[in-house]
C-alpha cells in the first residue's frame, strides 16, 4: 500500500516537473547560442542543421520556418534599450545604423507573429524605403500616432515585437557585439 | 518523512526524464507546423505562390511581408528532383527545409553567381547511386541532398518597395519544380 502510494505521488512529481518545465521553455524562447546586441537577440543557429532540441520543439509548435543562415539572420526586440517592453500605445525611437547587408528589413508582429492591422497598411520598412540622414543613419519612429519621417504604426496593440532580418549578410553564428555589428538602438519616447 | 523525500526526489530525477522526452518527441507529434499547414494548399512537387501575410490571415507567423514567397513541398520517394528560377532584380533566395522545418540549406542570387538559381534535390542515397560519369558531374549542376524524402523548398524574391511586388512575384513564377524524367 505504502509502494502504490508512494510511486503514484513520484509519478505525478515526474508529470508535473517533466510537461511544465517542457511548457514553461516552449512558451519562452529558451534557443541555445543566442546573439545579444542591445536590446536585439538573435538565434543564427536556429538557421541551421545544428539547431538545438528546443528551437525545433518551438518551431514545430509554432509553425514558422526559421531563416536560413544562408538566406540571412533575423534579430528580435522585445523591449527597449532599458529592458522595458514594448507598448504599443507608446513611442518609441529606433535610432543608428545596422551591420553589413545587402538588405535589411524592419517588420512589427503582435506575439503570434501576425501582423498589426492600421490604417496605413504599412507593416514593415525596407532598407531602400527609409528616409536616411546623410550621414547614413537612419531613424525609424514607433508609435500609435502618425509622426513624421519614418513611421511605423503599432495600431495601438498592447505588446509587440520588432524583427530585423539581415539579408546576405556576414553576421553570423561567430557574430559578437562589438563595432562591426552596430545595431539600431531603442529609446522609449512619450507615453499617454 | 525521510521515506517521502526519497520518493519526491524520484519523481523530480524522473520528471526530467519526461521533459527531454517530450521535448524531442514533440516535432513529430506537431500538427500545425509549417509542413503540415502548407499540405492543404501545396500540391507536392509542384511550385505554389503562397498570399501575403495579412493582419487578418496568417498561415505561417512571422513572414516577411517584403517578400513574395512560394513554396514547393517536395517528396523524393519516386526520385530526384529538378530545380530552377530566374532571380529577380532584387534579392532572391531559396531555402531548404526538412518535414520538421530545419533549414538545412540556402542559396541567394548572388551566391548562385547567375541570372538563374538551377539545382538538382535528392537524398543520400539517390546521390550515391547516381552514375558518376565526368559529363554529368560538371560544375554547372549543383546538387543538394535532403535529410529527408519529404520536406519544403521555400523561394523568396524581395519588393525593395511595395510598388515592385508584382516584379518580385513575376520572378517567382519562372520556378520549376519537377520529378526528374
Amino acid at each position: 500500500m505504502r509502494l502504490l502510494l508512494g510511486s503514484l505521488f513520484a509519478f505525478a512529481v515526474a508529470a508535473l516537473v517533466g510537461l511544465g518545465t517542457t511548457w514553461l521553455t516552449l512558451a519562452g524562447s529558451t534557443a541555445f547560442g543566442a546573439v545579444s546586441i542591445g536590446a536585439w537577440t538573435a538565434w543564427p543557429r536556429t538557421g541551421t542543421t545544428s539547431i538545438d532540441p528546443y528551437a525545433r520543439a518551438a518551431i514545430a509548435r509554432t509553425g514558422q520556418l526559421p531563416l536560413g543562415l544562408g538566406d540571412g539572420v533575423a534579430f528580435y526586440a522585445r523591449g527597449d534599450d532599458n529592458g522595458r517592453l514594448f507598448d504599443g500605445r507608446c513611442d518609441v525611437n529606433l535610432q543608428g545604423i545596422t551591420p553589413t547587408a545587402r538588405f535589411w528589413t524592419l517588420t512589427l508582429y503582435d506575439l503570434d507573429g501576425r501582423l498589426v492591422a492600421n490604417s496605413l497598411n504599412r507593416h514593415s520598412f525596407t532598407s531602400q524605403e527609409i528616409i536616411r540622414n546623410t550621414d547614413g543613419s537612419f531613424e525609424i519612429r514607433i508609435g500609435p500616432r502618425a509622426r513624421f519621417g519614418n513611421w511605423l504604426p503599432t495600431g495601438g496593440i498592447d505588446r509587440y515585437i520588432l524583427v530585423l532580418r539581415l539579408y546576405d549578410t556576414p553576421v553570423g553564428v561567430a557574430t559578437r557585439s562589438g563595432r562591426e555589428t552596430p545595431m539600431p538602438s531603442i529609446a522609449a519616447g512619450q507615453c499617454p | 518523512m525521510m521515506r517521502l523525500l526519497l520518493w519526491l526526489l524520484g519523481g523530480v530525477l524522473l520528471g526530467g526524464i519526461v521533459h527531454l522526452a517530450t521535448v524531442l518527441w514533440l516535432p513529430r507529434t506537431a500538427t500545425q507546423d509549417a509542413y503540415s499547414r502548407l499540405q492543404q494548399i501545396a500540391p507536392i512537387n509542384a511550385v505554389t505562390a503562397l498570399p501575403a501575410p495579412a493582419p487578418d490571415k496568417v498561415l505561417l507567423p512571422f513572414m516577411d511581408p517584403a517578400f513574395a514567397t512560394a513554396v514547393c513541398r517536395y517528396d523524393l520517394a519516386k526520385g530526384p528532383l529538378q530545380f530552377s528560377l530566374n532571380v529577380s532584380q532584387a534579392y532572391t533566395s531559396v531555402s531548404f527545409y526538412t518535414r520538421f522545418g530545419i533549414a538545412y540549406y540556402a542559396i541567394n542570387d548572388r551566391a548562385a553567381g547567375r541570372r538563374v538559381i538551377q539545382l538538382d534535390l535528392m537524398t543520400e542515397k539517390q546521390h550515391s547511386e547516381m552514375p558518376q560519369d565526368e559529363d554529368v558531374t560538371t560544375a554547372d549542376r549543383l546538387i543538394v541532398e535532403s535529410p529527408t524524402l519529404t520536406g519544403l523548398i521555400v523561394l523568396k524574391a524581395l519588393a525593395p518597395e511595395p510598388g515592385l511586388m508584382t516584379m518580385a512575384q513575376e520572378a517567382l513564377a519562372t520556378a520549376r519544380c519537377r520529378q526528374q524524367p
